[in-house]
């Protein structure tokens, strides 16, 4: 799929900023604010799968909310189809809302309880009145057996399914309106290793079939390698680091990716402790008040006093780092053996 | 041969899988929908299934009231004021002459006392009132557009008195009077929850929902109200209404003004559930399936909890039936000729009468039962509410 990348991107976020407030003032003004995704510019290309990695509250789950516009961006733009999706109205959002869909982490907390699976799968069909009846039924009994679901469970509430027929309802909610984009915000995590493949397994035919585009959020490093194109990693709301699967396991650029490899269990017990874990200190900096300089310079072990936590750095050719040509680090172990 | 005997083997197997047991037989999984599993759960409290078996009688006789009512409402005999109940007898042992079969009641005797003037009625056996079932008595509507004039109980000569609950200070029949109030204190218990709910459902979702300045502004209504002490406030808005309303225009205005009083607790709680929810995933993706706010609300997640609201809902019907029979007994709700629980029970508040007349008290022995069997299938449903709980 890397050959599509040479046409336009379907999907171009530039500066995105989303800020919660934390505490407000006595007059109801913000008084502090967290910067969820601070500065994010990132593209995807049609086809392609693009994972967005990162450790948790690294605001990947927020930047993928904000596409699907059930966050509100606090400025910059995501620009779909030619239009800026953070300034639609309302009343405007309805095609976009088929286009880009999402798949939740939580195959439990993401399925209403009191709703049967017709219903929930249907609902996109219904809510806007597009299907009813017969047609409606076919429908959701299609996208049922195209996801490995029988469409004998229609009438059955989401409580008698297991995590990954749950997950595939969802997916089937996502796609029953045929999207060009989907955000998979950690669609594995909460499965069995048993259980993650074959999911994984079937969002890749699915993509196939539909020809679309996704946006696979996780932290898992292994299953990333298994299903990008390219891989975005983020730290502390911004993209520290952009490239292509392979290369950046084979060759990470940015310190903070390789402490992220280093961290991955190596399934090899004979080639584990080859190579040292880089073990980060947690000195996470203040999000209400980020540092003017690179932000992960207080935990960088490559970083250098005086010039990594003053400067503002930007993303140059993929990587955030003032010290990318200076430094050599190392990858993933593979499993060579 | 051995084929033929392995056949009906194979037969009764399948007949039992066919059986309730196995819910996989047809092929089709079997499924419990929410309501069957709450009505499983209900079964299993005796008390509730008692009282629910009771409201459905108490629904009999709103729905019935004319036709199970001995007399009509406007009746009245001078004749025999505060009698004393009658007793329903089958057989008559007193005549002498052997038994004699027969439904009926002992007639009564007055007795005048010489110096207070005041006339005492007692039952007497040898007098015989003939009662029967389905007799001809006076004319009414039933519900409102079916003409008739049998009704389920009465004395067989329409002349004869019959009043097994005995009789008010003015010659009504208390079990008419009975009867007709039930219609009347139930249905204010039931419309005014209806009213107070619909006010309390809309604004406890919407506060709950969008949250921000919209739910402070609903709250702070809610707190505004609930400071306002509910009786004086009962009390000045039914003092405020001109004397000389219609019974059911004050009807309606008593009640309307119950709800305006009860909807705050249960907007509250609706908004607590909305607020809890509102962050649920599957609600983010109720919008992203392109759902309105309404639809949002009150199809995709009111049924979550619509099993509590109904309890919710039996558990308010009996503050409210107290609370229009309190109204009435202090004569500031309804007024006779309307007759409810509380106006009834007005009667029995002075100790002369009561101390003659104990059965002017049976009003009260209604209200009891009514409130008990609410609040008990109201606890029976808040407990059935949850299937998955257990």
């Amino acid at each position: 799929m890397n050959d599509t990348q040479a046409s336009e991107p379907m999907l171009e976020i530039n500066d995105l900023h989303v800020r919660f407030p934390v505490r407000r003032n006595m007059f109801g003004r913000i008084a502090v604010e967290n910067h969820a995704v601070s500065g994010v510019d990132l593209s995807l290309m049609p086809g392609e799968t693009l994972a967005l990695v990162g450790e948790s509250g690294c605001g990947k789950t927020t930047l993928g909310r904000t596409i699907v516009g059930a966050q509100k961006a606090t400025s910059g733009s995501v620009v779909y189809g030619g239009r800026d999706l953070t300034k639609l109205k309302n009343r405007e959002k309805g095609p976009y809302r088929r286009q880009i869909r999402m798949v939740f982490q939580d195959p439990f907390s993401s399925l209403n309880p009191r709703m049967t699976l017709r219903q929930v799968i249907g609902d996109p069909l219904v809510a806007t009145g597009e299907a009813s009846g017969t047609e409606l039924e076919d429908r959701i009994a299609e996208m049922m057996r195209r996801v490995g679901l029988s469409p004998d469970y229609m009438d059955r509430y989401p409580h008698a399914f297991s995590g990954g027929q749950r997950q595939r309802v969802n997916i089937a909610r996502a796609l029953i309106v045929e999207p060009k984009l989907v955000v998979a915000d950690e669609p594995v995590s909460a499965l069995d290793v048993s259980v993650r493949a074959q999911i994984l397994n079937l969002m890749r035919r699915l993509q196939e079939e539909y020809g679309l585009t996704y946006l696979f959020i996780s932290h898992d490093l292994s299953v990333v390698e298994n299903i990008a194109d390219r891989v975005a990693v983020m730290y502390f709301g911004k993209i520290v680091e952009v490239a292509d699967t392979a290369d950046l396991y084979d060759k990470p650029a940015h310190p903070y990716t390789e402490a992220l490899m280093s961290a991955a269990p190596i399934p090899n017990p004979a080639q584990r402790g080859r190579k040292g874990r880089i073990l980060l200190p947690d000195e996470l900096p203040d999000p209400t008040d980020p540092p003017p300089g690179c932000s992960f310079a207080s935990r960088c072990g490559y970083a250098e006093a005086g010039r990594c936590d003053r400067d503002p750095v930007d993303l140059v050719d993929g990587v955030r780092c003032v010290r990318k040509n200076e430094l050599d680090l190392q990858g993933i172990v593979k499993a060579d053996v | 041969m051995t084929d033929h005997s392995d056949a009906p083997h194979a037969n009764s197997a399948s007949l039992d899988s066919t059986g309730a047991a196995d819910p996989e037989a047809d092929g089709k999984p079997a499924t419990a929908s929410q309501r069957q599993l709450v009505w499983w759960s209900f079964k299993k409290h005796r008390l509730a299934l008692v009282s629910a078996w009771l409201l459905i009688g108490l629904l009999v006789v709103v729905a019935f009231t004319e036709f199970l009512a001995p007399y009509d409402v406007r009746h009245r005999d001078s004749e025999y004021t505060t009698a004393p109940p009658q007793v329903l007898k089958i057989v008559d042992t007193d005549g002498g002459d052997g038994w004699r079969w027969g439904l009926h009641v002992d007639g009564y005797t007055s007795e005048q006392d010489e110096r207070s003037l005041r006339i005492t009625y007692e039952t007497n056996p040898d007098d015989r009132v003939e009662v029967g079932f389905f007799v001809k008595g006076e004319e009414y509507e039933l519900f409102g557009f079916i003409p008739w004039d049998r009704h389920l109980i009465g004395p067989k000569d329409p002349e004869d008195p019959m009043y097994l609950l005995g009789t008010t200070t003015d010659g009504k029949d208390l079990l008419t009077d009975l009867v007709y109030a039930t219609r009347v204190s139930t249905s204010v218990g039931i419309i005014g929850v209806a009213l107070a709910f619909l006010m309390g459902i809309v604004l406890g979702a919407i506060s709950g929902y969008f949250g921000g300045w919209i739910d402070n502004g609903i709250q702070r209504l809610i707190e505004l109200v609930m400071a306002v002490p509910a009786i004086p406030l009962w009390l000045g808005l039914a003092a405020a209404l001109p004397t000389d309303m219609g019974p059911v225009m004050r009807y309606f205005i008593i009640t309307t003004i119950l709800a305006v009083v009860a909807w705050t607790g249960l907007a509250r709680e609706v908004r607590g559930r909305f607020l809890a929810m509102r962050s649920e995933e599957f609600v983010t993706s109720a919008r992203l399936d392109g759902s309105g706010h309404g639809r949002v609300m009150f199809r995709h997640m009111l049924p979550s909890f619509s099993s509590h609201i109904i309890a919710a809902l039996s558990l308010s019907i009996p503050t409210m039936i107290l609370a229009e029979t309190a109204l009435s007994w202090l004569g500031l709700g309804l007024r006779p000729p309307a007759v409810s629980w509380g106006v009834q029970l007005q009667e029995a508040s002075k100790w002369s009468v009561l101390s003659g007349a104990p059965w002017l008290l049976i009003p009260g022995l209604a209200v009891v039962i009514a409130v008990l069997a609410f609040n008990f299938v109201g606890d029976g449903l808040r407990d059935a509410a949850d299937p998955y709980k257990h």
